[in-house]
């Protein structure tokens, strides 16, 4: 177990370096200088200079990279140019939208998934089975933020239950911010509930397969308690990775949905920051985005290893 | 032996967005370069059968166009994961165990850690919003999942009789790669290619909803949606129609990857009888 923690935590230690790596390098290769092109087309040369000076541009490279990373290893993601204020603040204030935002689409996804896998594994090849992946194809197949635009047009055009967009605030009340989710979530959670509907059904029927199912069938247990009490809790070992890999999809994914509804949450960060031209945000949001997707990675993998031993003598 | 019938209905959803992309290089319906404002929000008519948009261009002119856009950012980008990430795989596969296969697989991890659509947007932020950018940014991460899947497959056959009949008989490993490894896993990256395809056809619809794939005037299915939005309560045809043409495409693509894999595997085939 030791060997095994040992690696995971270099791999997960490497890919940040590496994605800090990358993406400073995305931003340091911006077509000419940095200053000039935060500044816009019209800057005086004196203020591109003050600007880079104050930015640190006239320093080497590296040892701007070594700034910023430990800068950001000690909770300092640098000062937005345009708004003047942290980008640690910025961040916590976006967070607040687009951690429930996951969350709740990830409880959606599962309430749909389980039900809809388990139904269908219990029928394979009836009519109900065949129905729930018919469903499940076009799950996939729906661009999500169309769907949103679906659920808006019904929901909050059509039914006036929601409102079309935008989010009132947590102090607005628990209720009402939820209620500004609610459809975002939706719409986040439908791809991956056919997903992870798929994924239920298959891990089941595999097991079902398995000899202790007919073992337990043997014994006396009927169909239904032989696919309860055995089969059900441990076709959950692959789904609870899916779950996982999901949530992460689900974090990054929220940057299009939030778009949709008009949501301040990160995503609408990254893109207010990209049309004012303000790199510092872009750069920390980014990769505090893209660690926390790693970093999830790695939780789930540890979990697996914690409930399935075979993972830890085999890597 | 029987076509399964998800091949035969996935290939012919594809064949008509295809058949439709291929048609508006030669003709279309309207000219959608030229506006009609007069025309604008019409609802489907026998003139224009699937209505107008905002700006009087015909919808169905518009779809083929976007066809067009979202077929060839999508295949390129299936490409580009082809090109790069097969070649990949056959050297990790055919150099299995060394320190080349474990750095390509690393480095394969390293790029399926990130999440993709975030790097597309930064990609297409700095260097700017546009159909190549998008290509790229999709691309790459096409790579890992060819390199995976080919040295999965590939490393398979590298213990059968027949590769070690080639190698006594003296061929290079590159040679057994090309001449003998990769025409045995073709069928395993045909399937492939089409989902890659099919989730190509979605990324780019994400990003150019967004405003980061191709520019105006150039059609595509994301940027017609985005458009739509603002006027889904007077006009919901015109959310309606690129919305569904993305669906169909992508389910068709879709169930021809599932058929093709149905027809090409014949353990699956066994399994089912």
């Amino acid at each position: 177990m030791i060997r095994y923690m040992i690696g995971r935590v270099t791999s997960l230690c490497l890919s940040l370096v590496v994605a800090s790596m990358v993406i400073f390098t995305v931003v340091e290769i911006v077509p000419g200088d940095p200053a000039a092109y935060m500044l816009g087309v019209n800057a005086r040369p004196d203020t591109i200079a003050a600007l880079r000076t104050e930015l640190g541009l006239d320093l080497p490279t590296a040892q701007r990279y070594v700034a910023w990373v430990t800068g950001m290893l000690q909770g300092d993601f640098g000062t937005s140019y345009t708004y003047r204020t942290p980008v640690s603040q910025m961040v916590a204030d976006r967070i607040a939208v687009s951690l429930p935002l996951a969350l709740l689409a990830l409880a959606i996804t599962v309430v749909i998934a389980f039900p809809a896998g388990i139904y269908a594994a219990s029928h394979r090849g009836r009519t109900g089975d065949l129905g729930v992946m018919g469903a499940t194809q076009l799950g996939i197949a729906v661009p999500n933020f169309w769907f949103a635009m679906i659920l808006v047009l019904i929901f909050a055009i059509k039914l006036r239950w929601v409102s079309a967009g935008g989010f009132p605030g947590w102090d607005a009340g628990l209720f009402k911010g939820l209620k500004a989710l609610i459809l975002p979530a939706f719409a986040l959670a439908l791809p991956q509930a056919a997903i992870l509907t798929r994924v239920m059904r298959s891990s089941l029927l595999d097991m079902l397969n398995e000899d202790f199912i007919r073992t337990a069938r043997a014994k006396g247990l009927s169909r239904r308690q032989a696919l309860w009490r055995h089969a059900v809790r441990n076709a959950l070992i692959p789904v609870l990775t899916i779950i996982g890999l999901q949530f992460s999809f689900l974090l990054a994914g929220g940057i299009v949905i939030e778009q949709v509804f008009f949501l301040p949450g990160m995503g609408r960060l990254i893109f207010q920051a990209i049309s004012s031209r303000d790199l510092i945000v872009v750069e920390s949001v980014v990769m505090l985005l893209i660690a926390s997707v790693i970093i999830v990675n790695f939780a789930v993998d540890l979990a697996y290893a914690a409930v399935d031993p075979r993972l830890r003598t085999g890597a | 032996m029987r076509m399964p019938r998800s091949l035969i209905l996935g290939s012919l959803l594809t064949m008509v967005f295809a058949g439709g992309a291929l048609l508006s290089f030669i003709w279309t319906p309207y000219d959608i370069e030229t506006l009609a404002i007069p025309q604008r929000l019409q609802t489907p008519t026998g003139a224009h059968w699937l209505g107008t948009d905002q700006l009087g261009r015909d919808i169905v002119s518009m779809i083929m166009m976007g066809a067009r856009t979202s077929i060839a950012v999508a295949l390129l980008a299936v490409g580009i994961g082809i090109c790069l990430g097969v070649p990949l795989g056959l050297v990790a596969a055919a150099r299995r165990g060394s320190m080349l296969d474990e750095v390509i697989m690393r480095g394969n991890d390293l790029i399926f850690a990130f999440p993709s659509l975030v790097i597309a947007i930064l990609i297409t932020a700095v260097f700017g919003a546009g159909a190549t950018n998008a290509i790229i940014a999709i691309g790459i991460f096409n790579i890992p999942v060819f390199a995976r899947v080919t040295r999965g497959a590939a490393l398979s056959f590298w213990s059968r009789d027949f590769i070690l009949a080639a190698r006594v008989a003296g061929k290079s490993p590159a040679r057994i790669s090309v001449e003998h490894i990769l025409p045995n896993i073709a069928n395993l990256l045909i399937v492939q290619s089409t989902i890659q395809f099919s989730l190509g056809i979605l990324a780019v619809a994400a990003l150019s909803y967004i405003g980061l794939g191709a520019q105006p005037p150039t059609a595509s299915w994301g940027r017609m949606l985005a458009d739509a939005q603002t006027l889904a309560s007077i006009a919901p045809h015109v959310a309606l129609v690129p919305g569904l043409a993305i669906v169909f495409t992508v389910l068709g693509l879709n169930l021809m990857g599932d058929g093709l894999r149905d027809l090409l595997d014949p353990r699956i085939r066994v399994a089912r009888t």
